[in-house]
């Protein structure tokens, strides 16, 4: 297994994590790190505890759970600390299952998300027009990928070190895979990403490096170039083959958000 | 025509007493998942502080201002009360549901006997205005001020707590946090100070129940709060735990049905307002204004 | 004889094999042993001092003893719900007043003998928890034990209100002696009382430890823990729940039959919210989810309540200052406040402070901590 590049500095560190939800033993000794750049991208089969890896880090599982180990963020532990607080330090956060609030409206979700005096509504607004025009609308009304946009856009408001990522285009029609695929590249030029993806086509496009979780473990760890053009070795981590019917329909194409082309684009999400 | 004019108003009024007792059980169980069986104690609470107020604070009385200010005083020792339960009983047992219910119920045992000791466990006359205990006619109907003095109490404090809910950034983080909880902290808010703002206006509402009931049926006794809490539990459950408009609809449908039910077969009211609970729960558990399978059902 | 010269290691080693062999022996009989122990109590004028007034033979002593032992059995059946099932249930006081009133009602308004009237009545009882039961349990977590309470809070109504004339209202409803049989009247034959007061508590131990023993039992702690591992498995949480809450309902029947005879008579008092927060408080006192917790508590919460009174219009209190001396003439006061903190600081209850005085593995404290409700079947964070 090959290491990270030596000129990227571990920005999060996972030591020995161990978490135990309700009686199963779902992390037994995650180690890894992810640099200051890039998209590492946390891989594996459904169910191996890819989210539980994102919420531990950030303190959110279930109450009763027990977590061990340590996670440090830029040289500070962060596993004692309180969510609301280490999520202060920089930490963005786009969860599974969006998160987002259905009751209230899209401007509030938006509003209620902000930590800075000056949140760049901008950037958010610019990369998501279409979340500007429904403002005032409840965004417990919108479709999956509007409330995926809004999950994302949420996050862009304030300056982040590191977003956390968990499955952003889970459920997603082919068309809104690639807008976010597009969406996640751009962030990921200025902002380091740890994304959970089962597309093997957006992780092949934006990741850099691969932390693949088994049995609780790192099986993985290293680039995601010769992961993924190991077709056994994807197969049997991931157990689906790498080259399955994803393909991109431009790879460098300019995101437009509003990339509408009903041209055939990347292929479906793969479902192992 | 008049009989069904004064069961509507004095059925609202004591819809109005179910949604001021209710209004604080509901958001605080929406927001922090606490049972607050002490809740109770906060409506007797906030009577005994009035009526301590009428007969010892300089100023307060039972009559006009001086009966408002008696009136302000119980509503602040409820708040005050309901936040130094949060802050010294409830918040150190973050996240241990159970735990917080059981410290709740000790309270709640605790604190009436606390009263019972003080004050004995007898009911005592409760100071009100000479206005409050006189009907006014409305369309041929003599309704007693009382009610109509609950019934508005209460429609102002629900049209408080809307616009509160609604305009506010702590009203933004409750409303939120009802929804999902754990989400608004990993957007980097302290649900925690919510809480206490919570349970305060909570206290502060069932004070507000327990003096107006106190100034409805004129006596206060230490065991007042735990049969309205009760009905205020049956209120949260119909509307929907969290909802503050699910509530207010709720205490309608019970104040209004046990009214109109036990004028007609006395005793019986009760008895349907929990057959109401009862097929609430079949048709639709997460109640009326509740979310399906959501974060509290 | 031959002197044999040991060492101390092999002193501990035997003594340690000695235990390992006979331990088990003894704590399987040891609830047996403490059941004929208790038998036997009216056989002999024992007195302890502090704890009774009288000697332990003296029909007052018994009568107190029965109570608490009815209470401890009735804290059991409690558990079965809470402990074991993680059920949540504001109104189990409904069973128990169902038992002891319908005895009350069925003997006032009938002829027939008392043991028909006591099945009667249990058998109703149980009807009306399977009946409440399965409408309260589409409901889960907080909704539920609201629901239960309002169920009983309809109780408590009938029995004040007195519909028909049946309840006895306020003051409720005494039994007639002549309608009892001759050994359970008069104070001579509270020896008999105390003898069924203690085959109830038998009866609900039995019960309650058959069920834990049996894979039912594990079906009934895999539903407090997490009932979709159970849906899984293709059982039904639901069904397992409303058997726990009927076989509760049962049992709390029995008791109330018990301890309407032994106070001769029912009141709405049994009917009361604050009797199921007391057995609330019982349970956890003694540690939920335990073997012997949850009647240990009961036994000692129905003890402290009746002495707590007792001391607290004693001279020692009296003398006092005000502040001090009315809330401590409050039973309820202290055993609340005491009840606050044990959830802080003994969550384990009786048994779990038991437990670590032997040795590590807090079963009850486990269970309290971190344990959060769940509304929804969704854990809460």
């Amino acid at each position: 297994m090959s290491a990270a590049p030596p000129t990227s500095r571990a920005l999060l560190s996972i030591v020995d994590l161990r978490v135990r939800i309700a009686g199963s033993q779902i992390l037994q000794g995650v180690s890894f790190e992810a640099p200051a750049t890039g998209v590492t991208v946390l891989l594996g089969r459904n169910g191996v505890g890819k989210s539980t890896t994102l919420k531990a880090i950030l303190g959110l599982t279930p109450a009763g759970s027990q977590v061990t180990g340590e996670v440090l963020f830029d040289g500070v532990p962060l596993l004692r600390e309180p969510t609301h607080q280490l999520v202060r330090r920089g930490l963005g956060y786009v969860p599974e299952d969006r998160g987002i609030f259905a009751g209230l409206t899209v401007a509030e979700n938006l509003k209620l998300a902000e930590r800075v005096p000056d949140p760049d509504y901008d950037t958010a607004y610019g990369l998501f027009p279409e979340l500007k025009q429904r403002s005032r609308q409840r965004a417990g009304t919108l479709s999956g990928g509007q409330q995926q946009m809004l999950a994302i856009a949420r996050v862009l408001l304030n300056p982040n070190r590191l977003l956390l990522v968990d499955e952003p285009t889970k459920g997603l029609a082919p068309r809104l895979v690639t807008e976010v695929a597009d969406v996640v590249a751009r962030v990921a030029e200025t902002v380091p990403i740890l994304l959970v993806e089962q597309n093997l086509g957006l992780v092949r496009r934006v990741g850099r490096d691969a932390v693949v979780l088994a049995a609780g473990t790192v099986a993985y760890r290293g680039p995601i170039g010769p992961l993924l053009d190991d077709e056994q070795l994807t197969r049997a981590l991931l157990g689906v083959g790498s080259h399955s019917r994803v393909r991109e329909k431009q790879p460098e194409a300019a995101p437009q958000a509003q990339g509408m082309s009903a041209a055939h684009g990347a292929g479906g999400t793969a479902q192992s | 025509m008049s009989t069904f004019i004064l069961l509507l108003l004095t059925g609202l009024g004591l819809a109005g007493l179910y949604y001021l007792v209710a209004s604080g059980l509901s958001l605080v169980f929406g927001l922090a998942d606490v049972l607050n069986f002490a809740h109770g104690l906060f409506l007797s609470v906030g009577a005994y502080a009035t009526w301590w107020a009428a007969t010892n604070l300089p100023g307060a009385g039972s009559e006009g201002l001086g009966f408002v200010l008696a009136v302000v005083f119980g509503v602040v020792a409820g708040a005050v009360i309901a936040s130094i339960v949060e802050l010294v009983l409830i918040r150190p047992l973050y996240r241990r549901t159970i735990a917080q219910v059981l410290v709740t119920v000790g309270l709640s045992l605790a604190g009436v006997a606390l009263l019972q000791a003080i004050w004995g466990a007898d009911p005592r006359p409760f100071p009100r205005p000479a206005w409050a205990s006189r009907v006014t006619m409305i369309g041929g109907a003599a309704v007693p001020n009382s009610s109509l003095l609950l019934a508005v109490s209460a429609a102002m404090v629900l049209a408080g707590l809307l616009a509160f809910l609604r305009f506010t950034r702590v009203g933004l983080v409750i409303r939120a946090g009802v929804e999902d909880r754990s989400m608004v902290t990993a957007l980097g808010i302290d649900v925690r100070k919510a809480f206490t703002l919570v349970f305060a206006i909570g206290g502060a509402a069932a004070a507000l129940a327990g003096i107006l009931a106190g100034v409805q049926f004129s006596v206060v006794s230490p065991g007042q709060g735990t049969s309205l809490l009760i009905f205020g539990f049956i209120v949260v459950v119909i509307g929907g735990m969290g909802s503050v408009t699910g509530t207010a609809w709720a205490a309608a449908a019970v104040g209004l049905l046990q009214q109109f039910v036990n004028y007609y077969a006395s005793g019986l009211g009760d008895i349907c307002v929990v057959a109401l609970l009862a097929v609430v729960l079949l048709v639709r558990p997460q109640g009326l204004a509740g979310v399906a399978g959501g974060a509290h059902a | 004889m031959s002197t044999e010269l040991v060492t101390p290691e092999q002193a501990a080693h035997q003594d340690q094999r000695w235990r390992a062999r006979w331990w088990p022996v003894v704590r399987r009989f040891l609830p047996v042993g403490v059941l004929v122990l208790l038998a036997a109590v009216p056989y002999t004028n024992l007195r302890i001092p502090v704890l009774f007034d009288r000697p332990l033979n003296a029909p007052g002593t018994l009568h107190l003893i029965a109570i608490c032992l009815v209470f401890g059995g009735l804290a059991l059946s409690y558990d079965l719900m809470f402990g074991r099932t993680g059920m949540l249930s504001f109104g189990h006081a409904l069973y128990f007043a169902a038992g002891g009133y319908g005895t009350a009602i069925l003997l006032a308004q009938t002829t027939w003998p008392l043991w028909t009237v006591a099945l009667v009545a249990v058998v109703g009882a149980t009807v009306l928890a399977a009946v409440l039961g399965s409408v309260a349990l589409r409901t889960k977590g907080i909704a539920f034990a609201m629901v239960t309470l309002a169920f009983a809070q309809i109780g408590a109504i009938a029995a004040s209100r007195n519909p028909g004339r049946l309840t006895g209202g306020e003051e409720g409803l005494s039994l007639d002696g002549r309608r009892l049989p001759e050994a359970l009247v008069g104070v001579v034959n509270t020896v008999n009382l105390y003898w069924l007061a203690l085959a109830f508590v038998a009866l609900v131990a039995f019960v309650v430890h058959r069920i834990d023993d049996a894979p039912a039992g594990r079906v009934l702690a895999a539903v407090r823990d997490d009932d979709r591992r159970v849906d899984v498995l293709g059982l039904s949480p639901y069904r397992y729940r409303l058997l726990a809450f009927v076989i509760a309902g049962a049992l709390a029947a029995i008791g109330g039959v018990v301890y309407v005879l032994l106070i001769g008579g029912a009141n709405p008092g049994l009917t009361a919210s604050d009797l199921t927060l007391s057995l609330l408080v019982m349970v956890v006192l003694g540690g939920p989810g335990t073997r012997w917790g949850p009647l240990a508590g009961g036994v000692v919460f129905a003890y402290l309540d009746h002495r707590l009174t007792a001391v607290g219009t004693s001279d020692v209190v009296e003398r006092l200052p005000g502040v001090l001396s009315g809330p401590l003439s409050e039973p309820l006061f202290i055993l609340g406040t005491v009840f606050i903190l044990a959830v802080y600081f003994f969550p384990g209850g009786l048994a779990g402070l038991a437990q670590r005085l032997r040795g590590p593995g807090l079963r009850g404290a486990r269970w309290l901590r971190g344990r959060g409700l769940r509304a929804s079947g969704r854990t809460p964070s």
